[in-house]
């Protein structure tokens, strides 16, 4: 079952399954108040060429999952359970010296703070060379060097092979992140995770930085995972966005049904929390009422039930009872949501769709 | 670079200037008379003292005496003690020892050697520290960190003298292991001068290395943590390569820093080495010469122990800005 729209995928190795299968991840960690239990039963599929948005609130599990699947997690503190599949290959499980030559070069990262990210010891042609060489082990310095020159200067930054030698701190926070890209991409990946990559940057580079990696996605045909907690930034990138909350999957589906249709209260509030720069400038904002759950004792039912304000849509104590599962709205189109209002659509509709600021136009 | 090296040691040479002034007035101002050494306790006179002070030059105002101690520590000066009985001290000339008559400088030269060779534990118990350090950050919260921790702790709360007394007791008088620690030029004999600093060195280092790996234990969880030590890990580097390169190499900074803050406390510790080895260093001859009140080896021993610390803190300056690449020196 894939939620993708497109039914030719460029190439997928591993028979008909998309290259990134993510079936019930559960990953656990215990700590010394109890289990803390970040991520539950998430599923999802990426095709090559195709973005998945992944979006959430600060502790909805985006990165923990994605961290499973670069296999980062330390066994010793992490419990995971369930399926990860990248081009037909499991990841749970898998042995660290296998897991070591599947990281940086068939699946790669950039984190959201470039500068933290890069090693401020290291000139950054040396990082890129370095995570060349990891993969080539018969390359040689000179042509790991003129590989991160390329990169740098695939990824616009001008005069590379003299910037190629400069240390992270002599970079601006734009051209570090170009440099985290190329660092990334150094091994052509095939799926590229992509964690709040334009968290730390200003509006205008942000908007290059997503310029870019949507052209190198043309040019390298990868898949990508882009994890960010702003709807704005999604809309522009994603084909797919799966919303979390609370360790799970509350809402998935093709870019914009999701943003045309939400189907979900938490995405309802999601959206009502994005200002309207064109509208009334004394409309208020509407937040979504109280904080994140703990993931050491997550409220029961619906883990969304306590700041939910669409409760009285749903017979009886449901919501507090009972997990909704993640199935199929009304709409159809692989349109998923976790959910137990009945006529879910009618409602945001009636009641939450004059409200947004943000509206589709 | 070069402009900062050359300030630095212009302001090396007003730390050394200032602190040999320092000294100098403590010499003449301080609580005991320049002359009580070389006057015997029982037969001292006045009239003695008087003399002494006179061809000492000691009656004469403080600028004068300043100004002749000067001209000593670079173009040399004659020093009478009496009638007839003159030594010449040649630049860098700090004083004749009023026990001995020996001219200081030369003397404490070549005390120097044998302290330096003791010195050396600091490198040693900073690698050692760093190292174990790192081993027990690896492993936090496990047994083996837990007791590598304990273990520190445990060794630290030992005094020093203790420590170093005890372990030459039994390690070289008990049971032998070790030969007696005196000191062999380095140029003598390397391996015997290498093994009769054996014990020094491992109890120095054993002692002092706890600090060290405290140290280096929080600054590598703190590394390890570090947002680049992931995107090593994430650009599949192996475990050995992603902790050395990339997680070490940052953690040792603030512990060379602390190290060379610390620097004077190494001085200290040679000074009790030399004590309890019975090594004739520097260290030694300071503390024999406080014991007779020999006041120009008392105040040659401060001004070459604060040139030490002064040049070795430059060199961890220097090397600071070797190990990372942020810091400019301007």
């Amino acid at each position: 079952m894939t939620v993708t729209e497109s039914a030719t995928s460029p190439s997928s190795s591993a028979g008909d399954e998309p290259f990134l299968v993510v079936e019930d991840l559960s990953v656990r960690f215990p700590t010394a108040d109890g289990l803390v239990q970040a991520v539950t039963d998430l599923s999802y599929e990426v095709e090559l060429g195709k973005t998945l948005g992944i979006v959430g609130e600060s502790g909805s599990g985006k990165s923990v999952s994605s961290m499973s699947v670069m296999g980062l997690h330390d066994n010793k503190r992490a419990q995971s359970s369930g399926s990860i599949r990248v081009d037909g290959d499991e990841i749970i499980g898998i042995s660290e010296s296998r897991m070591r030559k599947i990281r940086g070069n068939r699946v790669a990262m950039i984190f959201q703070d470039p500068l933290s990210a890069l090693h401020p010891f290291y000139r950054v042609g040396r990082q890129i060379a370095e995570a060349y060489l990891t993969h080539h082990s018969d390359a040689t310095r000179r042509e790991a060097r003129a590989k991160a020159i390329d990169m740098l200067d695939r990824v616009g930054i001008p005069q590379p092979d003299h910037r190629v030698d400069d240390f992270p701190h002599q970079f601006s926070g734009g051209m570090r992140q170009r440099a985290m890209i190329a660092m990334a991409l150094v091994n052509d990946p095939r799926l590229l995770i992509a964690d709040e990559p334009t968290t730390a940057l200003d509006v205008t580079v942000q908007a290059q930085i997503l310029d870019l990696l949507q052209d190198l996605q043309r040019d390298f045909g990868s898949a990508i995972v882009f994890i960010t907690h702003d709807l704005g930034v999604i809309a522009e990138v994603a084909d797919e966005i799966l919303v979390m909350y609370a360790g799970r999957g509350v809402e998935r589906g093709s870019c914009k049904e999701i943003l045309t249709h939400p189907e979900m209260p938490y995405t309802w509030g999601l959206m009502s929390s994005i200002p309207d720069v064109t509208g009334d400038t004394s409309a208020r904002l509407h937040p979504i009422p109280g904080t994140p759950p703990s993931m050491l004792a997550p409220p029961t039912g619906c883990s969304f039930h306590p700041r939910c304000t669409f409760t009285d849509h749903v017979p009886g104590d449901l919501c507090v009872t009972q997990i909704p599962d993640l199935r199929p709205g009304g709409r159809g189109l692989g349109h998923l949501k976790r959910c137990h209002i009945e006529d879910v659509d009618a409602v945001y509709e009636s009641e939450v769709k004059s409200d947004l600021a943000w509206e589709e136009s | 670079m070069i402009g900062y090296i050359l300030r630095r040691i212009v302001s090396a040479i007003l730390v050394l200037f200032v602190t040999s002034s320092l000294v100098f007035a403590l010499f003449l101002f301080g609580p005991s008379d320049p002359s009580q050494a070389l006057c015997n306790v029982n037969r001292c006179t006045d009239a003695k003292r008087a003399q002494i002070h006179q061809s000492l030059g000691l009656d004469q105002p403080f600028l004068s005496q300043y100004g002749d101690w000067l001209k000593g520590l670079f173009v040399g000066r004659e020093i009478s003690f009496g009638p007839g009985f003159h030594i010449d001290c040649n630049a860098p000339c700090l004083g004749v020892s009023y026990i001995t008559k020996e001219e200081v400088t030369p003397y404490l030269m070549s005390r120097f050697p044998a302290t330096l060779s003791i010195a050396l534990a600091g490198f040693m118990y900073l690698a050692l520290g760093v190292a174990i350090g790192a081993f027990a950050a690896r492993r936090r919260g496990t047994t083996v960190d837990r007791s590598l921790v304990a273990s520190t702790l445990v060794l630290s709360s030992i005094p020093f003298y203790i420590f170093a007394l005890m372990s030459y007791l039994y390690i070289v008088l008990k049971w032998g292991i070790l030969p007696d620690t005196t000191y062999v030029p380095l140029t003598e004999n390397p391996l015997t001068w290498a093994g009769h600093m054996m014990l020094p060195w491992a109890v120095l280092a054993a002692w002092n290395c706890v600090t060290y790996a405290r140290f280096g234990r929080g600054s590598m969880i703190d590394s390890l943590g570090e947002d680049y030590v992931r995107t090593a890990r994430a650009k599949g580097l192996g475990e050995a390569s992603i902790v050395v390169k990339h997680a070490l190499r940052s953690a040792i900074v603030p512990v060379i820093t602390i190290f060379g803050i610390d620097i004077a406390t190494l001085l200290a510790g040679t000074i009790f080495a030399e004590k309890i080895f019975n090594i004739q260093g520097i260290g030694l001859t300071a503390l024999a010469a406080l014991t007779t009140g020999d006041l120009p080896v008392i105040s040659a021993t401060v001004i070459i122990a604060a040139g030490f610390i002064v040049v070795a803190n430059l060199v961890v300056d220097l090397l600071y800005s070797v190990l990372d690449p942020r810091v400019r020196l301007v």
